[in-house]
């Protein structure tokens, strides 16, 4: 396949970016997308040039750091897949391709298409957590029973990959599902009742004073999200702020 | 050469950690306010042990090269975490977790150390569900087990395909409690390139801030190393794209005796390399050899008609089909060791019964375990005569249930629906057994100078079994180090804080600095890459599944010479002193040249067979194990641990030599 990519380069944070135009050819349907920006990185090297800057680590879709919003979608046009399992046989010979950083105020960009997410970790750090210490001295693990259906439906929620397509998806850049997500599989097993009530107030107060956007329901980040991150989550959490607000 | 001493406490077997524990000495907790600790690496062994260690009141320093802790490389861990917890009841205790894992090490690991991970493996298990680790559950609400290749029970814990992602999130969560109460303070983009040595003990370390490019300074009273392994030196693996040895590799050349660097898992059941411009490889969990099995055509003509795509695998009827393992070792079947596994394949394939266009794959068929899932799922449900299609139905829904997300990944590269057609298959580099080596604290040969997780050498012997990695790494971090480094740093307690504006530190950055900019002024004409690949097909082809003395020779010059290209040919476009991911490769890169040859010397110095590591030249040439790997028990049953005189093939060999008194030496036989 031969294909146009128009990417997105900025030298740094504070840099003026610009989209940049690079032919490619020779590539191959069983290349990943990122194998294809490997591909136009090594001709950049061999000519002396910077490479294109991209987060991206495992390679098979579980760590969350790649990223990338491709033709406008993040993570690109197929579903259920992070852009590391995006093939290249999703386009076609001759296409144009439009590779820019997920966009948001809580996102800046570091270099060309990577962007800062550290937001994410002030998130988790607020309130993701059961206060439990590592001592050896926790009851026994079948002690508590949990019900099939709820310790299923926590592993769903607790398969957020953190990589932020949710955010870059969202008109209004919001971190709802993320946070949600985390929110919904604590509500969801008994270990995280105690705590439920100041763990929702503070991830949401967090949530807000990084910049993030609020929820206006239109189900984008559900659709954009690798995991499949069900919207019930977003409602599961309103549902645990208010049940935290009226306790007071 | 000497006889490294491992420091294992006297007593019986069993007793040993208990007693240890009661007699180490303590830190006040008002001390252990005046101690700082750096953690290297927030995978699995780091996150635990970070966390576990702030918990404890030290203040502790986490460094990661990703923008999360919760991307380590521990999050791609698939299928489980075993624990002797014996709730199936089905003959499990800690002894036979121990057995299993001296056994399936091929005993080349340290009784006391394996011993110690039985022992705490199911307090994890407990300590994971409290922090809110979703693992699968049966209808009771109880905990669901599965089998695992080289154990003949079911103590494996998991979350669907996820349960590296679950377990890490788990330890992060218990990193970010600690975040925000200011007990660690977590260095994300950050790597570090150098161990900073006083009077001896491990001090600190310099790292590099990789988004300005700036080289920092961070002291300690003591630093653990949870860097994870270097399986990548073969450039292709099932490592992340930034897994890498320098850290290791680092504390290597200060000092810290690196062992039997030639234990590579190689495991079985991988996606096959499609082509050239592959940057990585993609496991399928051992778990699918729970219900998948194991073939390629009996005759070889069928696998030539596969090859050349005039025959599909659906199209051959059972006896056409020769299903290897269970046909060669009946007793295991699909569920042998990843060692034996992997070389089985090998060999059919090497036979030429390989199935797919390159001549390197095997199938993994999951069409039996449909068709007896859908008919057990009829007779619940009371369905009479269920058709054909319906039986599929059923016990398709049960298939994916437990392994979808395996299967839906497998498509998306491979492009083939694996529910109708068996998935194919082929042995990759996966985790590698060998490290520094640590004594029983996990201790390396720096005082103060910590390994854990895969990082280190000590439990897996010379080959890993499957989910015992998980386990590893967290008994290390939230079970073991917590209680040996606060023995070591009882002496610290009126030390104070160290100072970072010492010659000492002086030194390693201006080392590290060095380093950097001949890096950066090698103006050469060949990318990182080029150069990886290059060091990659080595490795495979002389270092990699089966190995020879010849090969080895060759491997060893080879390496060297290409070390040498490296660093007069190499390019990397940039500056030092701004993000640049290029400078970050070369850096790891030529730690992995130099890694490379101490990895073929150790090969080389192994002249028998154990585990992962196959010499051609070691094999039974008759009765039941005819053509198995042969082990040398009389010459060999020691650690290897190398340390660092320069040029890499110049390193000094020192033995641990590995006692078994509560375990009798056999054969290993999985028939």
């Amino acid at each position: 396949m031969k294909l146009t990519l128009k990417i997105w380069r900025q030298a740094n944070a504070n840099a003026k970016g610009s989209m940049q135009t690079y032919p490619i050819d020779g590539i191959e349907g069983d290349m990943s997308f990122l194998e294809m920006l490997d591909v136009l990185n090594e001709e950049l090297v061999n000519k002396g040039e910077e490479p294109v800057v991209f987060d991206h680590d495992c390679r098979e879709g579980i760590c969350g750091a790649c990223s990338l919003q491709i033709n406008g979608e993040p993570h690109g046009p197929d579903r259920l897949v992070t852009t590391c399992q995006l093939h290249m046989r999703m386009f076609k010979d001759g296409d144009e391709i439009v590779i820019e950083p997920f966009r948001a105020k809580a996102f800046p960009v570091i270099k060309d298409l990577m962007v800062d997410r550290s937001s994410f970790e002030r998130i988790q750090q607020a309130g993701a957590y059961v206060s439990v210490n590592t001592s050896g001295n926790t009851i026994d693990a079948n002690a508590t029973p949990i019900e099939k259906e709820n310790a299923d439906a926590a592993f769903e929620a607790a398969t957020c990959i953190g990589c932020g397509a949710c955010v870059a998806a969202c008109k209004n850049a919001s971190a709802m599902l993320f946070t949600s997500a985390k929110v919904s599989q604590y509500a969801l097993l008994p270990q995280g009742q105690v705590e439920a009530s100041t763990r929702v107030l503070n991830m949401v107060e967090q949530m807000d004073k990084e910049g993030f956007g609020n929820c206006t329901n239109t189900g984008a980040c559900e659709v954009e999200c690798p995991k499949g991150i069900s919207l019930e989550n977003i409602a599961r959490m309103n549902r645990e702020y208010m049940a935290a607000i009226s306790k007071g | 050469m000497s006889i490294l001493d491992a420091k294992i406490p006297e007593g019986p077997l069993a007793d040993k950690w208990t007693k240890y524990k009661n007699e180490i000495n303590l830190v006040n907790p008002a001390n252990k306010r005046n101690i700082d600790v750096i953690v290297v690496g927030t995978g699995l062994a780091g996150g635990s042990a970070a966390a576990s260690l702030a918990e404890l009141g030290y203040n502790v320093k986490t460094f990661c090269y990703q923008d999360s802790p919760r991307r380590a490389h521990s999050i791609a861990a698939q299928g489980g975490i075993n624990a002797s917890k014996n709730y199936q009841g089905d003959g499990d205790s800690d002894y036979r977790l121990f057995y299993d894992t001296v056994k399936g090490g091929d005993y080349r690991s340290r009784e006391a150390n394996v011993y110690r991970l039985a022992e705490v493996s199911g307090n994890i298990i407990d300590q994971c569900v409290a922090q809110g680790v979703p693992f699968a559950r049966e209808y009771g609400g109880l905990l669901d087990n599965r089998s695992f290749g080289g154990v003949l029970v079911s103590r494996t814990f998991y979350a669907k395909g996820q349960t590296g992602q679950q377990l890490l999130l788990g330890a992060y969560s218990a990193m970010n409690r600690q975040i925000n109460r200011g007990k660690i303070k977590s260095y994300n983009r950050h790597e570090m390139l150098d161990i900073v040595k006083i009077d001896g003990k491990a001090r600190g370390i310099i790292a590099r801030n990789l988004v300005t490019g700036e080289i920092e300074r961070h002291s300690a009273h003591a630093v653990v190393l949870a860097t994870g392994g270097y399986g990548n030196v073969f450039f292709l693996s099932t490592n992340a794209m930034g897994s890498n040895v320098t850290a290791a590799w680092k504390a290597h050349k200060r000092g810290a005796f690196f062992a039997n660097p030639c234990y590579t898992q190689i495991h079985p059941t991988c996606i096959p390399v499609s082509g050239d411009h592959q940057s990585k490889l993609t496991l399928m969990s051992e778990s699918l050899r729970n219900d998948g099995r194991i073939w390629v055509p009996k005759n070889i003509e069928d696998s030539i008609a596969i090859r050349e795509g005039k025959k599909k695998p659906t199209d051959l009827s059972e006896d056409e089909r020769d299903y290897y393992l269970e046909r060669r070792y009946p007793a295991f079947g699909n569920l042998v060791p990843r060692d034996v596994a992997s070389r089985a394949a090998k060999e059919r394939c090497d036979a030429g019964f390989g199935v797919n266009k390159t001549g390197e794959a095997v199938y993994l068929d999951f069409a039996s375990a449909i068709d007896r899932y859908g008919k057990e799922q009829a007779n619940i449900q009371k369905l009479e005569n269920p058709s054909a299609q319906k039986i599929y139905d059923l016990g398709r829904d049960v298939i994916e249930n437990k392994y979808g997300n395996l299967f839906q990944m497998y498509e998306k590269i491979v492009d083939e629906n694996p529910y109708k057609t068996p998935m194919m298959i082929y042995p990759a580099v996966h985790y590698t057994m060998g490290g520094i080596w640590v004594d029983y604290n996990l201790q390396t040969t720096v005082e103060g100078l910590y390994a854990a997780g895969e990082a280190n050498f000590s439990d897996h012997g010379a080959n890993r079994l499957g989910a015992s990695a998980l386990m590893q790494g967290l008994a290390d971090g939230y079970f073991v180090l917590p209680y040996t480094i606060g023995d070591y740093l009882s002496k610290d307690i009126r030390t104070g804080k160290i100072p970072t504006d010492t010659p000492e530190f002086d030194q390693v950055e201006k080392d590290v600095t060095d380093r950097i900019h001949k890096l950066m002024n090698a103006s050469g004409k060949h990318s990182v890459d080029y150069f990886h690949k290059k060091l990659g097909k080595i490795m495979w082809n002389k270092c990699g599944m089966s190995r020879n003395a010849k090969d080895l020779e060759s491997a060893i010059t080879e390496i060297a010479a290409l070390r040498e290209e490296f660093w007069a040919d190499v390019k990397i476009p940039g500056s030092a002193d701004s993000m640049n991911p290029e400078l970050e490769k070369a850096g790891r890169v030529a730690d992995f040249l130099e890694l490379g040859e101490l990895f073929a010397k150790d090969a080389l110095n192994r002249s028998e067979s154990a585990g992962g590591h196959y010499r051609e030249e070691s094999v039974e040439l008759d009765g039941p194990q005819k053509g198995e790997a042969l082990r040398d028990d009389v010459n060999f049953s020691y650690v290897a641990a190398w340390e660092y005189k320069g040029e890499p093939k110049d390193a000094v060999l020192h033995k641990e030599h590995l006692e078994f008194n509560d375990i009798e030496l056999k054969t290993r036989s999985y028939k």
